[in-house]
């Protein structure tokens, strides 16, 4: 036997291109997160081949979930044509064999930073969220150690105060995207910059999701069937974006997240943010016949 | 000061035939080789005012910050009367029990306006965080109760959203009155409240708070190392010296007839 058997045969680089190591401490920290949902797991974040603050912490996620039979579907700002979206997802196929897929039900991992897709995901796939802030704190405490005893303490006033004075100051709440929400009745967390229309559909959901921020080195998750309750108050309901009565202008289809498009005559027109479902539904109204998933809105309204 | 003592009427004191509603046994407390407070025991009865006194140092502060579990003591045991904690010695209380304990029960108001506003946040913001972390939810109740509170402080309601930062000291010191008023607390703690204030300011906070606990019946622990802040508000008074209590006794007693020579010195001092 020489020691040239014993070795490994030499390779670029390691599947999945993390190194070994690497993911098995990102599983376990995984695991943690999956145990204590909502809080933030700090994890030892590596170099991967992309500028940190552009979804590394995902990138590092759904590395270490990826197997040869993983499809992924990556989406940017809800399209998947975006040059950041295409790469990502090539650079899954290419270091892990992956499958793409542009197609919501037939990916087993999602890999996102600004939506989650309108078509209900299932129990076996797993949506990966790349969180630029994972601190919902930090407007409040910029002392992040501070900011971590708060979370141990369940001591989030100064959060709901905010929420108070935006209604003192402007008679409705401001906060957009990253909406505060309080994740199985412990822990506040910052559901990423998807917007108020997507905070609801991580409440009892069926999938398991990931959120992970790569430059701020934490993660944490929302498990299947857990409560996410955007922070309201009794009196004042918590209201979605006015999408309701939109129509996208491809596809003829109202009621789901739109991106406005400003015209030159001053109006706009609307189209759907969510890129393939729309494509589905174009192809469908062609007369395709079109497998479109159960969507978590109906007519405009999550019941 | 003269003047004040004029205005405010005094009143008599009070009988203690009831149970305490606040009491220390055996604190003691230090930092390093500095004792702080020693063995010092503190009883507090339903609706009064105890005062008290002593030089820079004796330890007052660093007594009302245990009675506010901020700190904890190396000896002693710290009870209040409230529904379900009658029993229990408050010092043993977990982080978090001690957080809502605080929150819910008890009141607290600094001379350093600092410790006791977020003072990038608006006044009325202010007392409502208070009911937010006890649990209230609702924003019109969060609203009135916070406009309620500073109203009962004499605060100007027309700048309940103006920021502390903006304010007056004087205005500072209502809206950490309010806060400490908002949940009607089974003590209001007062360390040094109107130490700073300009003189005809200072009446003025003492005449409210003089006010309020004549109305509402608070029980208060006030500390200052100013006699006339003392005997204007106080039923009953401690003198401190050096960590340790050196005298006690109602208020007219302290002020007419000094036992130990310190308070005499103090008492003859000032008058
Ligand atoms: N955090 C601390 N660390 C170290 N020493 C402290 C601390 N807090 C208080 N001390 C010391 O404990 C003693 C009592 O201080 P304390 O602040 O209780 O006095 P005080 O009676 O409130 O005085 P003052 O009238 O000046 O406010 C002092 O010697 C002080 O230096
Ligand atoms: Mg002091």
């Amino acid at each position: 036997m020489t020691l040239k058997d014993l070795t490994k045969p030499w390779a670029a680089f390691n599947y999945g291109f993390l190194d070994e190591s690497a993911k098995r401490e990102l599983r376990r920290k995984m695991l943690k997160a999956v145990a204590v949902p909502g809080y933030q797991v700090p994890y030892a974040s590596r170099e991967v081949p992309m500028a940190r603050g552009w979804g590394t912490g995902g990138l590092q996620a759904t590395l270490t979930l990826l197997k040869p039979t993983s499809v992924v579907k990556v989406i940017d700002q809800g399209a998947d044509d975006s040059v950041n979206a295409v790469s990502i997802r090539k650079f899954f196929a290419r270091v892990g064999g992956a499958v793409e897929t542009e197609d919501t039900q037939k990916a087993t991992i999602i890999q996102s930073r600004h939506r989650i897709p309108e078509e209900k995901l299932r129990e076996d796939q797993i949506l990966v969220l790349q969180v630029p802030d994972p601190e919902p704190l930090r407007a409040v405490q910029p002392d992040m150690s501070i900011a971590r005893e708060m979370h141990g303490d369940a001591d989030y006033g100064q959060l709901w105060l905010v929420l108070y004075e935006q209604l003192v100051k402007s008679g409705r709440i401001i906060q957009g995207s990253s909406y505060p929400s309080m994740v199985n009745g412990r822990y506040v967390i910052s559901p990423s910059p998807i917007p108020r229309w997507d905070v609801k559909k991580l409440h009892q959901a069926d999938h398991l999701t990931i959120l992970s921020a790569g430059r701020e080195k934490r993660i944490y998750a929302v498990p299947p069937y857990t409560n996410v309750e955007p922070l309201v108050f009794d009196d004042v309901p918590y209201r979605v974006e006015d999408h309701q009565d939109k129509t996208c202008y491809r596809s003829n289809v109202t009621g789901f997240f739109m991106n406005e498009l400003p015209q030159d005559d001053g109006s706009s027109r609307h189209e759907l943010s969510d890129s393939h479902f729309g494509v589905k539904q174009i192809r469908r109204n062609e007369g395709e016949a079109v497998e479109i998933a159960k969507t978590w809105y109906n007519n405009g309204r999550m019941d | 000061m003269a003047a004040l003592f004029n205005t405010v009427p005094r009143h008599e004191p009070r009988l203690m035939l009831a149970e305490p509603m606040l009491s220390m046994r055996g604190i003691s407390k230090s930092f390093g080789e500095v004792k702080a407070v020693i063995d010092v025991d503190v009883t507090v009865y339903p609706g009064e005012v105890l005062g008290i006194v002593g030089e820079s140092g004796s330890g007052k502060s660093t007594l009302l910050r245990m009675m506010n579990l901020e700190d904890t003591p190396e000896a002693g045991s710290y009870h209040l009367s409230l529904p379900d904690q009658e029993e229990r010695n408050l010092f043993t209380l977990d982080r978090f029990e001690r957080r809502m304990l605080r929150a819910r029960h008890i009141g607290i108001v600094y001379q350093n306006p600092h410790l006791g506003l977020l003072m990038g946040h608006t006044s009325s913001g202010n007392v409502a965080e208070r009911l937010l972390i006890a649990g209230n939810r609702n924003f019109a109740d969060l609203r009135s109760r916070a406009r309620e509170s500073l109203q009962a402080s004499e605060f100007p309601l027309e700048r309940i959203d103006a920021r502390p930062r903006e304010l007056s000291g004087g205005m500072q010191q209502r809206v950490q009155l309010a806060k400490a008023i908002a949940l009607e607390p089974a003590v209001l703690l007062l360390d040094e409240p109107t130490t700073g204030l300009d003189v005809s300011v200072q009446a003025l906070v003492l005449d409210t708070l003089k006010r309020l606990q004549q109305e509402r019946a608070i029980t208060m622990v006030l500390v200052s190392h100013d006699l006339g802040v003392i005997r204007t508000m106080a039923d009953r008074v401690m003198v401190m010296r050096r960590g340790r209590v050196v005298e006690q006794g109602l208020a007219d007693q302290i002020f007419q007839d000094p036992q130990h020579e310190y308070t005499q010195q103090l008492v003859h001092a000032k008058l």
